[in-house]
């Protein structure tokens, strides 16, 4: 990106100046070098989401931002109903809900090694993962409404996970407002057979060490200590939302004409929160946040009888659920003001910092475990939502390490197989239906998410946690 | 398959495009179709033993491309299905076709990664200075 359009403020945070349909300025947060090494798309996209009616202070991109669909990835904008403001189902995107969780074993790295193949190969078993996997759960129509209205609380009332699950999850594993009646029959039948299935691309489930602690506090009030074991799932709401998401940009899009929104992309479709159309997509995304979050929490049961196969007795305590595609409806201070603003996160994470009343008391002293994917060679990371956050980006962080390359320079760079090999050697077991799906995903072809979590970390978004490295890595 | 209609995907940041190009709009549409598979895994490995039947309708053309590739995602999707083979025809903005395929074989079609939605991003459809159609857009995977 060419930094000579840019406001330096620190070393850390870049505006774009409010120019042409620009209602608000553009504010990236990043160092130099990942500013300057994002896509011109990505100040083009930043741009024209401060365009979009009813946006409230600034259109932000967090330090791992790259070129989405409309909105960047790692794109945050909240919107005012009262001022017009939009919902955007681009804005929240096809995965909704896509997220990661991540598990403590009370298992330690000694422990794991000697079982490490005969564990891989058991979640590989157990987990449904890759294109056609189907899971072992069918809804029937009344099964399917209970579960976009119930969310994780839903799967726990079925047997799946522990009640106290529930308290480590965003909104208590279920969110509010969910209207199963504003989802398609397509979208129904396309999570037919997809509950608790992991799915593919950038999806993984991964048994990782803790390799550094670098906030002894929180690392404590978290459960971490150097050498435990985790694991973190990173999947989303699956065929549900990725049909919510086709059928309402598609509606979207047509509408906005209509509705007085000049679309510079149509890919930014969207409809007034206060309009009927806008409040069905509410309706309908909430209850795909539901089906992520009941996936998820299936997929920690599986993953618990997995272990439980291996280590008898194993427990498998939530430390944190994170969701990355959504819209939630939350209060934020904005020019000395409580508003009540709809904030889009897209490929973003909520962040919220030490005693905001969303977190457990277990968390409220050191702010909310932001989890941060990297890429199954290097390493993933566990953040704190930072104090002040809410005033910097509405309480949101970075998502993961964000591609350094596209999918076809890596399948032509790397062989699958052969990286399966050389993961091997370095002690990590990747177990996948398919080598062309393994290069894709090679580890070079992430940037590095070191710098993107120190870049957050100086930004004052999330301060650095742990360092977790993976052993075991399971990819649709 | 008409020999003249031509594929290829193209590189995304985070994702895949996908572009047809043939003689007719309704070619460069059967291309697209057949860039959405090779997002998946290499055509040339689908079998062609089983159809499915698909017509939408659109304001445009552009949305109708990301219509037909979403209707071929759920297809895809619902019936567990990969496919190989297109025949299309469009008229008004209204497409008719059937498509080819058979049920996904992991072993032997490695599928690298399931197609979540066709996007509005890089959406293109028209008739080049040479003639040719040309469809095409960025595919969610």
């Amino acid at each position: 990106m060419d930094l000579n359009k840019l406001r330096q403020h620190g070393d850390f945070e870049w505006e774009l100046p409010a120019t042409g349909r620009m209602r608000v300025p553009g504010v990236i947060f990043a160092s130099r070098e990942l500013v300057a090494a994002m896509d011109e798309k990505v100040a083009e996209q930043v741009a024209n989401v401060a365009g979009l009616p009813g946006i409230v202070a600034a259109s932000y991109a967090m330090p791992d931002a790259h070129w989405g669909y409309g909105f960047p990835i790692g794109g945050v904008a909240a919107f005012a109903a009262e001022d017009g403001g939009v919902v955007s189902a681009g804005g929240v995107g096809f995965d909704i809900s896509c997220g990661v969780r991540t598990l403590l074993t009370g298992l330690k790295r000694a422990d794991i090694v000697a079982h490490q193949a005969r564990l891989a190969d058991l979640l590989f078993a157990r987990i449904p993962a890759g294109v056609g996997s189907t899971g072992g759960i069918r809804l029937d129509a009344a099964g399917m409404t209970a579960m976009l209205k119930g969310g994780a609380r839903w799967a726990v009332q079925e047997g799946y996970g522990l009640a106290a699950d529930l308290a480590h999850i965003e909104e208590h594993g279920c969110a509010a407002g969910a209207e199963p009646t504003a989802v398609s029959e397509q979208a129904k039948k396309r999570q037919r057979d997809e509950m608790g299935t992991l799915g593919s691309g950038n999806h993984y489930l991964e048994v990782q060490e803790v390799s550094e602690i670098f906030d002894a506090a929180a690392a404590r009030a978290y459960g971490l200590a150097v050498g435990d074991v985790v694991v973190s799932i990173h999947c989303g709401s699956r065929g549900l939302g990725h049909q919510i998401g086709t059928d309402y940009l598609r509606e979207m899009a047509i509408a906005a004409p209509a509705a007085g929104i000049a679309l510079p992309d149509r890919e930014l479709a969207c409809a007034p929160i206060q309009s009927a159309l806008g409040q069905r997509y509410l309706g309908a995304m909430r209850a795909g946040i539901n089906c992520a979050l009941a996936n998820r929490q299936i997929l920690t049961h599986l993953t618990r009888q997995a272990f439980a196969a291996v280590f008898p007795g194993a427990q498998l305590p939530l430390l944190y659920d994170v969701s990355h595609n959504t819209c939630k409806e939350e209060t934020h201070r904005v020019d000395g003001q409580q508003r009540r603003l709809f904030v889009h996160r897209k490929g973003a994470t909520r962040a919220c910092g030490p005693g905001h009343a969303e977190l457990p008391p277990e968390y409220a002293k050191v702010g909310q475990p932001v989890l941060i994917g990297g890429s199954m060679g290097t390493a993933s990371y566990i953040l704190a939502g930072a104090a002040g956050t809410e005033e910097r980006a509405f309480g949101s962080a970075c998502h993961g390490a964000g591609r350094a390359m596209s999918r076809h320079e890596a399948t032509r760079r790397w062989q699958g197989r052969a990286l399966i090999d050389t993961l091997a050697t370095c002690g990590i077991l990747i177990r996948s239906p398919s080598a062309r799906g393994v290069a894709e995903e090679a580890p070079l072809a992430y940037k590095d998410v070191g710098a993107v979590v120190d870049a957050s970390a100086h930004a004052g978004l999330a301060g650095k946690v742990a360092r977790l490295a993976p052993l075991v890595c399971i990819k649709g | 398959m008409n020999s003249s209609i031509q594929w290829e995907t193209f590189p995304h940041e985070a994702d895949i495009g996908v572009r047809g190009r043939g003689a007719t709009l309704a070619e460069a549409f059967a291309g697209a179709a057949t860039a959405l598979t090779a997002a998946i895994c290499d055509p040339a490995k689908v079998g062609a033993g089983a159809t499915a039947h698909i017509e939408c309708a659109a304001p445009d053309d552009e949305q109708l491309l990301v219509d037909w590739l979403n209707a071929l995602v759920y297809e895809m999707a619902t019936r567990r299905m990969l496919f190989a083979r297109f025949e299309v025809s469009i008229e008004n903005h209204r497409l008719v076709a059937t498509a080819w395929g058979e049920p996904v074989d992991v072993a032997r079609h490695e599928p690298a990664a399931e197609v979540k939605g066709a996007s509005f991003c890089e959406l293109a459809v028209r008739q080049q200075a040479d003639g040719q159609w040309l469809a095409q857009c960025v595919v969610d995977v």
